[in-house]
């Protein structure tokens, strides 16, 4: 009778089952992570996405290609310029268009801003995973000046859709020089602030350093890109190794890791910050003079093919790969997100830690829902 | 390695191989028998060590069903596009590539829950966005009854 | 003595021999009961609802906000018109919730303040209540608001507020010893355990300036478990925002929600008044040495007006506590208490004993 009992009861009922969404604070969005628990220990966590699929490649496939530009700022919306100009690359290289060296440096300016923003909003919200609140108000003041600087230029905060086959949209306004540097000025002095806030605390070295480590291998491995494959050491900026825009001719330094904690994946987006900040001062004084975009035909065409364009987007690798039959609209769209793709550690980083610590890896990864779901 | 040796040195693993030279990419076409060996072969081989599974893209050619791989190595630098397809738009089934790339089970997933693609012996396969009674959207014969006009 | 131009004693007096005169000493009793019952509710809230407002305009203040400021001058309204709100809220009944300790369990919490409270000397001869065991007494009865918690985190039926009721079960309990030890250093200074008595002997200098070195660690270990006690920033793994959505008061609503809500603040301010009764003077006068005139100035300042100081002096570092500081983890908060804090607080005991019996204090 005692054994049978024993029986009954296996590991795996005593195992204590809760959602973490599909709305929950420190999701970010609407995702559900099923987590089995012991005591406070994780033993499994599965992700439950699909919540905001809108079929954006489906939707493609029905879209000439100017349109596809402006689904793409809905994926990953905090890097939503570099999204666009992934396609718009992806687009220029099928039809072998020269673009304006004008044009090339103002996507870098534009994409190195966006991606200042993002971090700042990751530092921000994941000061505030972490039980510190008072991050997430100086990161989005900070915030603030950037999305001012697109929204004089290009009349969107978020969703820029700035970019468009064979240039930008329009000329960059005539406070834009001026607005940049007051911001690089003013970011230079509060980023050490930002340190003594949370870099440096005692409670958050606690909390991240150690936490859901990622060696080398299997960054690789999971296809984990950006700053959190990088803090494993996984040299993987595309904007170092395939250079695109205007990036051959700035000088920047991969920010790169060896030991993939939590702290480090942190680190490594702190720092970018700062190297986005170089790569602006060696641009903004260096616009050339020329069109802002040259004049592609009104109705754009792919030639038959495929065709692949690897960006480096605040968090990570992002691939558009379109098949065109040499009609107006592609055959098949196909994003690789860098958020589906890390997704598929997070099981694998949790396990055995903590449930206060599935918090600090799953923010430290950064996570844009809708880039997942798309 | 350059792009001419890579494709030499692909034909040099299996003669009965179909390789070209695309735009951007070397591009390989692989019966789907042989694409699991081929794939492992690709990444523990010391002269390609494709360690990076970039993109798994399912594509729906009208008749036809087929994959597209998109392989990275970090130490050569180079990329290689494995094609493989299928005619058997009932039950489409490839080798998973899984157990090679960790990376590739939440991209094959992604596969079969938009184009009905099934993967031999994927640890954990399930719809991924969409549930289980809708259809496959990303088939060019899938027909949405739902869908607003106006 | 100038401070005894605010003695309340003769005051008290006066009111229980009148009302002794007029009735039966049954209901002397009964009459007093419900007016110190009247009293206290009506202090209750407006702390509570001045603490809401002060936590938003600190938290304003570190976090470069303005806080509010619509209703009324400095939004000082602000406060009322949540409460009004929290008052016509829908009581949402739970599904499979044990419905009496669900009902039962902010009243608990509720009821352990109120007991805390009228044992708290606010002014010479002003107290509800004066034990001779009244630090004992104190201890005793705030540990039994975990009990509250325990029971809302049970009956909620959901899993969060189980987690986030287990969480400061555990955490509530380790910190009762430090609050404990760190309060009995300063019994053994005080020799007395009467909150009177204690206040009292603070007449000549506050403790935390009599009591040598041990008596400010004892401060700084109170304030840091007391901060743990009353489930708060950086110590607020109860609530866990980010993990748990709200812990243990996840499934409350309406004016239910607003008793724990209440409840923590009330607590925040006990912590903080007794720091500032055992260690900052109570509701004593700040003195320097021989400054005659000085001190005659201070005297005029009323004893309520330094208490009340005193207090929110602690519940202002409190607060900034919180709003700077992340959140620890659940094993850090164990770690802090059982292998530091509590080693160095039976050190300090030590010490302090020590100090007392060579005579070496002020």
């Amino acid at each position: 009778m005692e054994e049978k009992a024993k029986d009954i009861i296996t590991d795996e009922q005593q195992e204590y089952i809760i959602n973490i969404g599909p709305q929950h604070p420190s999701t970010h969005g609407v995702m559900r992570l099923v987590v089995s628990l012991k005591g406070e220990f994780v033993l499994n966590v599965e992700p439950h996405i699909g919540y905001i699929h809108r079929g954006i490649e489906k939707m493609c496939e029905s879209l000439t290609y100017p349109q596809i530009i402006h689904l793409t700022d809905r994926m990953d919306y905090l890097s939503a310029h570099i999204n666009n100009e992934a396609v718009c690359l992806a687009v220029e290289k099928a039809l072998e268009v020269d673009i304006p060296d004008r044009v090339k440096v103002i996507r870098t300016l534009m994409s190195e801003l966006t991606r200042i923003q993002s971090h700042e909003l990751f530092w921000a919200s994941y000061g505030m995973d972490l039980g510190g609140q008072t991050c997430y108000f100086y990161g989005l003041r900070d915030r603030e000046m950037v999305l001012d600087i697109f929204e004089e230029t290009t009349g969107g905060r978020m969703i820029v859709s700035y970019n468009c086959p064979g240039g930008v949209m329009y000329d960059l306004h005539p406070n834009f020089r001026k607005r940049v540097k007051e911001f690089i000025k003013h970011f230079r002095k509060v980023l050490p602030e930002y340190d003594d806030i949370l870099t440096n605390n005692v409670i958050f070295h606690g909390r991240t350093v150690g936490i859901g480590p990622l060696p080398l291998k299997e960054a690789i491995a999971y296809g984990i890109t950006g700053p959190s494959g990088r803090a494993s050491g996984f040299s993987c900026d595309v904007r170092k190794h395939e250079p695109y825009s205007a990036y051959d001719r700035v000088k920047f330094n991969e920010v790169l890791f060896t030991e993939g904690d939590s702290y480090h994946r942190y680190l490594a987006r702190v720092e970018e910050m700062r190297e986005s900040m170089d790569i602006i001062e060696q641009l903004i004084d260096n616009i050339p003079e020329g069109p802002y975009a040259v004049k592609m035909k009104p109705v754009i065409k792919l030639p038959e093919g495929e065709y692949y364009q690897r960006v480096e987007t605040a968090r990570g690798e992002l691939g558009v790969f379109i098949i065109s039959d040499g009609n107006k609209l592609p055959y098949r769209v196909k994003f690789r997100t860098p958020n589906f793709a890390n997704l598929s550690v997070l099981n694998h980083l949790v396990k055995g830690f903590k449930i206060a610590d599935l918090i600090a890896i799953f923010g430290s990864l950064d996570f844009v829902i809708p880039d997942i779901d798309r | 390695m350059d792009k001419i040796p890579l494709a030499e040195f692909i034909k040099s693993l299996d003669s009965d191989l179909e390789i070209k030279e695309g735009k951007q990419f070397t591009e390989v076409t692989v019966p789907p028998s042989k694409l699991h060996s081929l794939a492992s072969q690709l990444r523990e081989n010391d002269e390609t060590l494709f360690d990076f599974l970039d993109c798994i893209t399912g594509v729906d050619y009208g008749h036809d069903l087929g994959v597209i791989y998109h392989l990275y190595s970090t130490k050569f630098r180079h990329t290689v596009v494995l094609r493989t397809r299928t005619a058997d738009r009932e039950h489409p089934q490839f080798d998973s590539v899984s157990d090679i790339w960790e990376a590739a089970n939440l991209h094959e997933r992604e596969a079969f829950d938009l184009l009905g693609i099934k993967f031999a012996s994927h640890p954990d396969l399930r719809r991924l966005f969409l549930n289980s009674s809708w259809g496959f959207p990303l088939r060019k014969d899938y027909v949405d009854n739902d869908i607003i006009t106006w | 003595m100038p401070f005894d131009i605010y003695d309340f004693t003769s005051f008290t007096k006066w009111i229980d021999t009148s009302l002794e005169n007029a009735m039966s000493p049954f209901w002397t009793t009964v009459t007093e009961m419900a007016i110190a019952g009247v009293l206290f509710i009506l202090f209750y809230a407006v702390v509570g609802l001045f603490l809401v407002y002060a936590e938003r305009k600190v938290c304003a203040f570190v976090q470069n906000r303005l806080g509010p400021n619509r209703l009324g001058p400095y939004g000082i309204f602000q406060t009322i018109a949540d409460l009004i709100k929290l008052l016509f809220k829908e009581l949402i009944p739970i599904k499979n919730a044990d419905r009496f300790l669900f009902n039962l369990a902010p009243y608990i919490v509720i009821i352990v303040n109120f007991m805390v409270l009228g044992a708290i000397p606010y002014a010479k001869g002003l107290h509800a209540i004066d034990f001779n065991i009244g630090i004992f007494y104190i201890i005793a009865v705030s540990s039994m608001s975990v009990i509250g918690v325990l029971l809302a985190g049970w009956s909620s039926n959901n899993k969060y507020s189980l987690i986030g009721a287990m969480r400061s079960g555990a955490q509530i309990v380790s910190y009762e010893l430090s609050v404990g030890l760190s309060l009995i250093t300063m019994v053994i200074f005080a020799g007395s355990m009467q909150l009177s008595v204690i206040v009292e002997a603070q007449r000549t200098g506050w403790f935390i300036f009599k009591g040598h070195i041990p008596a400010f660690i004892a401060f700084v270990i109170y304030i840091i478990a007391g901060t743990a006690e009353t489930n708060r920033g950086p110590f607020d793994l109860a609530e866990a925002e980010s993990e748990l959505t709200a812990g243990y008061h996840t499934e409350y609503s309406g004016i239910k929600f607003a008793f724990f809500y209440l409840a923590e603040f009330i607590n925040m301010f006990i912590v903080a008044s007794i720091a500032a009764t055992i260690f900052l003077g109570g509701w004593m006068p700040f003195h320097i040495g021989t400054w005659e005139g000085f001190n005659r100035i201070m005297d005029f300042v009323p004893p309520f007006i330094w208490y009340l100081g005193k207090t929110f002096f602690v519940i202002w570092v409190i607060m900034l506590f919180k709003w700077t500081f992340p959140r620890l983890r659940i094993d850090q908060l164990l770690t802090l208490e059982w292998k530091y804090l509590l080693p160095i607080n039976l050190v300090n005991v030590l010490i302090m004993a020590f100090i007392v019996l060579m005579g070496w204090h002020f």
